[in-house]
């Protein structure tokens, strides 16, 4: 047997460590606790540093710090600590620093609770912070993509150098499953822009200053540039059933795993429904779901939140499909029971 | 003599190319301001100690932001307080290197507390320059956390009064409360005494850092003429006969003799050993065939639940780690947090032929119930046909539904027999796998190594697992 079972916090762990990653600072949290655990456990026996900082705050600028480095570093919260990191982050962004960031999200507004919900999409996936600036969102929704994304999440913020966040929920982080782990990547380049504290590094500047409006503007279109190359490059879905679906339903992270078992019972009834699952929320795949709101009749969007995700795949079909939207909140999972009944009255409305 | 006097430390940039402004000669701050002063302490020093190509300099928030214009090191920028925070990921990702964080009052007696208080309790090797200059200089003489008493800022229009705004705030004195700090001095820029005072104390703080000695603060008594709304005279008057009252001179520790310089070791790990020491290689390669079974017991959607501390986490992981073995699509999932704590523990597994999609078991075709409420909870939502495995010794009621299969065995009894209680939950499992079919005992046994941490609990958890599995077994239905 090739796979080991375990909890997708421990398995984001074992990712970054595969991805070169040495050095993590973090706060805990319910349910994001496991990844400072683990990384406590691990990273000092690869000869790296866990740190755990006074606050969420002081985390992410120790990553910043590291990051202004060039080597693979990453941090980890859920939605309170989140909010807290965003100032943080946007000065990664400004200074095009890669970076990893998990979100275990839990239950909010405010202290909310710690059950699973999908209400950081906004402050995650819409930049969050002040300035212009976007992250790349990769949404796991199984153990073996907890470990698979954060290995992608570190290239990508590498290869654009731009934070990028790894955005799960409580259960995907809780939740035990087979894993397959490949092997170790070691060689992580020496980046022409890092400071290294050498000779060759010195005349290097980490920094998002720039005083003259024109030149912020200019560095401002490099950002947006950026964020178009990404849009072109790494946008990433699992798709169901969707060859001959007259419907759509569209969710991510663990309310997909719902939602596929829901398209296989409504399938069962003859109903056409098909999923589209989002792996990055930025970018969004808006390009499919324009394909598809030429052939499908309705698109359902699925959410653990009060409906942020919905409003990409509006702006994206544009107003030329009805978009429907069901969401849970607090903690709630859908079950596939109530979501096969929701999709039946979506029918039922149509005829 | 004169021109060796005017000369540019080496460790400053001959021209600053990174000021936008016309002329690359002049630094950008005002005349008379006692920021230049200290970055030539400093430049000098890095010159001195030829440290200038290991230095990575963290400007702040603050008249210094633009610190990086001057220093021919490594740059980085930080946002307002969090120098030290910066500066705690940049040496900890490069050990090697000279990371002094300098920051102004606001910068780290306000907004960044936090930061400084913990980089200085954690010995971090770096050094900070504390410029206290009793006043907000960059954004137009407002108050900081160091103005004195009565002192007018815009902020203050009639003096800080200890009523509304507290007391100056005393980095010296707080820092070197720490234990950890090795080095904490107060100077004051004023006259060339004093100025000399404090280029000592900028030389020791980065000798500190190069010798590995550990964390090094110094505060500095610094003039902002333009704040203070005084000439660059006045201004030096001022610290000696006002604020110095109030901000006393002087070493407030000094460890350096006593520590013992610290490195990190450095590990060199090979691919399999980093494999090995993250614990990603499974324990066993063998394969566990799958049994055969009565069909309306494929894909069990199973609900664990009992008391915490009745191992209920712990005999879901087994039947998980069971499927795994015998290839099954598998997953687990608990409940946590404080409903942990409030000693009833439950968790979800699935065991599926086909991929699993919610992990979530809502309607359970198996509930395995430890304890009474855990029957009481979940027995009304076990679908129609499923299957109730209770244990006899700690339930004291029956399954009320007749609509679905009974599975009553004392596992507690039974292990308290075999001579360790704990072992209950392993005999639940063994007994839903003999009573259904479901996993081969073999294969219920290598979950154990898994499962048991302790090693000399291996045995009797066996034979917990004969006895579930075979008590199972012989109430199978035919
Ligand atoms: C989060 C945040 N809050 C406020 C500011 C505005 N700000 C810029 S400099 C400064 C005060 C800096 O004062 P001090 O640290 O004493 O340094 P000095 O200017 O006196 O050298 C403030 C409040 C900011 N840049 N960021
Ligand atoms: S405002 Fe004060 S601290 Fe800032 S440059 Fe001028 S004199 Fe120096």
């Amino acid at each position: 047997m090739s796979k080991l079972l375990m909890k997708g916090n421990d398995a984001i762990v074992r990712g970054a460590i595969l991805a070169g990653c040495r050095i993590y600072f973090g706060y805990p949290i319910t349910p994001a606790s496991e990844i400072a655990e683990s990384a406590a456990r691990y990273m000092p026996r690869v000869g790296g540093t866990f740190l755990q900082a006074e606050s969420e705050i002081a985390s992410i600028n120790m990553v910043y710090g590291a990051a202004g480095g060039g080597v693979r570093v990453m941090t980890a919260s859920s939605g309170p600590g989140i909010s807290l990191k965003q100032e943080g982050i946007s000065y990664a962004a400004g200074s095009e620093l890669p970076c990893v960031i998990v979100d275990i999200m839990r239950g909010g507004p405010g202290l909310g609770n710690i059950a699973p919900e999908q209400s950081d999409y906004n402050q995650v996936v819409k930049g969050g912070g002040h300035g212009n600036f976007k992250c790349p969102v990769l949404a796991p929704n199984s153990v073996q993509e907890m470990s698979d994304l954060t290995q992608l999440a570190f290239e990508i913020a590498e290869k654009y150098r731009t934070p990028v966040y790894v955005l799960a929920d409580g259960y995907t982080g809780q939740m035990m499953e087979a894993v397959e782990f490949g092997e170790p990547f070691t060689n992580v380049p020496k980046q022409d822009w890092a400071v290294y504290g050498d000779a060759e590094s010195k005349h290097n500047l980490i920094s998002s200053i720039y005083l003259d409006p024109e030149e912020l503007e200019e560095h401002n279109r490099k950002l947006q540039q950026k964020y178009e190359n990404i849009k072109q490059n790494e946008v990433r879905v699992e798709e169901f059933m969707l060859d001959d679906a007259e419907y759509v339903v569209v969710g991510y992270g663990i309310v997909s795993r719902v939602l596929k078992t829901t398209v296989e019972r409504l399938r069962s009834q003859g109903l056409k429904f098909g999923l589209l699952r989002p792996i990055t929320l930025f970018p969004f795949p808006e390009k499919r779901i324009i394909e598809l709101a030429k052939m499908a009749k309705k698109f359902l969007a699925v959410e653990m939140s009060n409906g942020q995700m919905v409003e990409d795949i509006r702006l994206a079909v544009n107003g030329s499909r009805p978009v429907e939207f069901y969401g849970r909140m607090g903690g709630v999972v859908p079950t596939a029971a109530e979501l096969v009944e929701r999709c039946q009255n979506l029918v039922k409305k149509e005829n | 003599m004169a021109s060796k006097v005017l000369q540019k430390p080496a460790s400053f940039y001959d021209t600053y190319e990174r000021n936008p402004s016309t002329d690359k000669k002049m630094p950008h701050y005002c005349p008379g301001c006692g920021h230049g002063n200290v970055h030539k302490f400093i430049a000098e020093a890095l010159d001195n100690y030829e440290l200038a190509d290991r230095t990575i300099f963290i400007s702040p928030v603050g008249c210094s932001v633009f610190g990086y214009y001057y220093f021919d090191t490594g740059n980085i920028q930080a946002a307002h307080g969090r120098a030290p925070a910066v500066a705690t990921g940049i040496k900890r990702a490069h050990p090697h290197s000279i990371v002094i964080s300098y920051q102004g009052d606001g910068d780290l007696a306000a907004i960044g507390t936090a930061e400084i208080l913990h980089a200085a309790n954690r010995g971090e090797n770096i050094t900070v320059f504390f410029i206290n200059n009793a006043i907000y200089g960059m954004t137009g003489g407002q108050m900081a956390p160091t103005t004195l008493e009565t002192q007018k800022t815009t902020t203050t229009p009639t003096g800080r009064n200890a009523r509304n705004e507290g007391y100056p705030v005393k980095v010296a004195e707080l820092i070197s409360q720490l234990e950890a700090p090795v080095y904490v001095e107060r100077v004051a820029l004023f006259d060339n005494k004093h100025r000399s005072r404090a280029r000592m104390a900028v030389r020791k703080a980065i000798k500190n850092q190069a010798d590995h000695l550990g964390f090094s603060l110094v505060e500095i008594l610094s003039p902002c003429p333009s704040g203070w709304k005084m000439d660059p005279v006045d201004s030096l008057h001022w610290i000696k006969d006002v604020m110095m009252n109030q901000f006393p001179l002087g070493v407030y520790k000094d460890n350096t003799k006593e520590v013992e310089p610290y490195e990190a070791p450095k590990m060199q790990l090979s691919d399999e050993e980093i494999k090995q020491a993250i614990e990603i290689i499974p324990d066993t390669e063998k394969e566990f065939k799958k049994t055969e079974y009565a069909e309306r017991y494929a894909n069990p959607e199973i609900k664990v639940a009992g008391f915490g501390g009745q191992g209920v986490l712990l005999l879901g992981a087994a039947l998980a780690q069971a499927g795994l073995l015998e290839n099954y699509n598998v997953s687990w999932l608990p409940s946590y947090g404080p409903e942990m704590r409030g000693g009833t523990a439950n968790c979800h597994v699935n065991v599926r032929n086909i991929p699993v999609g919610s992990p979530v078991v809502n309607d359970p075709t198996v509930l395995i119930a430890l304890n009474r409420p855990s029957l009481e909870k979940f027995e009304p939502v076990v679908v129609k046909n499923g299957l109730i495995i209770y244990d006899t010794s700690l339930i004291d009621i029956e399954v009320q539904r007749d609509d679905v299969e009974v599975l009553a065995i004392p596992a507690t009894e039974m292990a308290d027999k075999l001579g360790n209680t704990r072992t209950a939950n392993m005999i639940a499992m063994a007994a839903f796998a003999g009573y259904t079919g479901i996993f081969n005992r073999e294969t219920l046994k290598e979950t154990l190594k898994t499962a048991i941490k302790r090693k000399k609990l291996l045995a009797i958890n066996e034979k917990a697992v004969d006895e579930g599995y075979e008590f199972g077994k012989s109430k199978r239905p035919s």
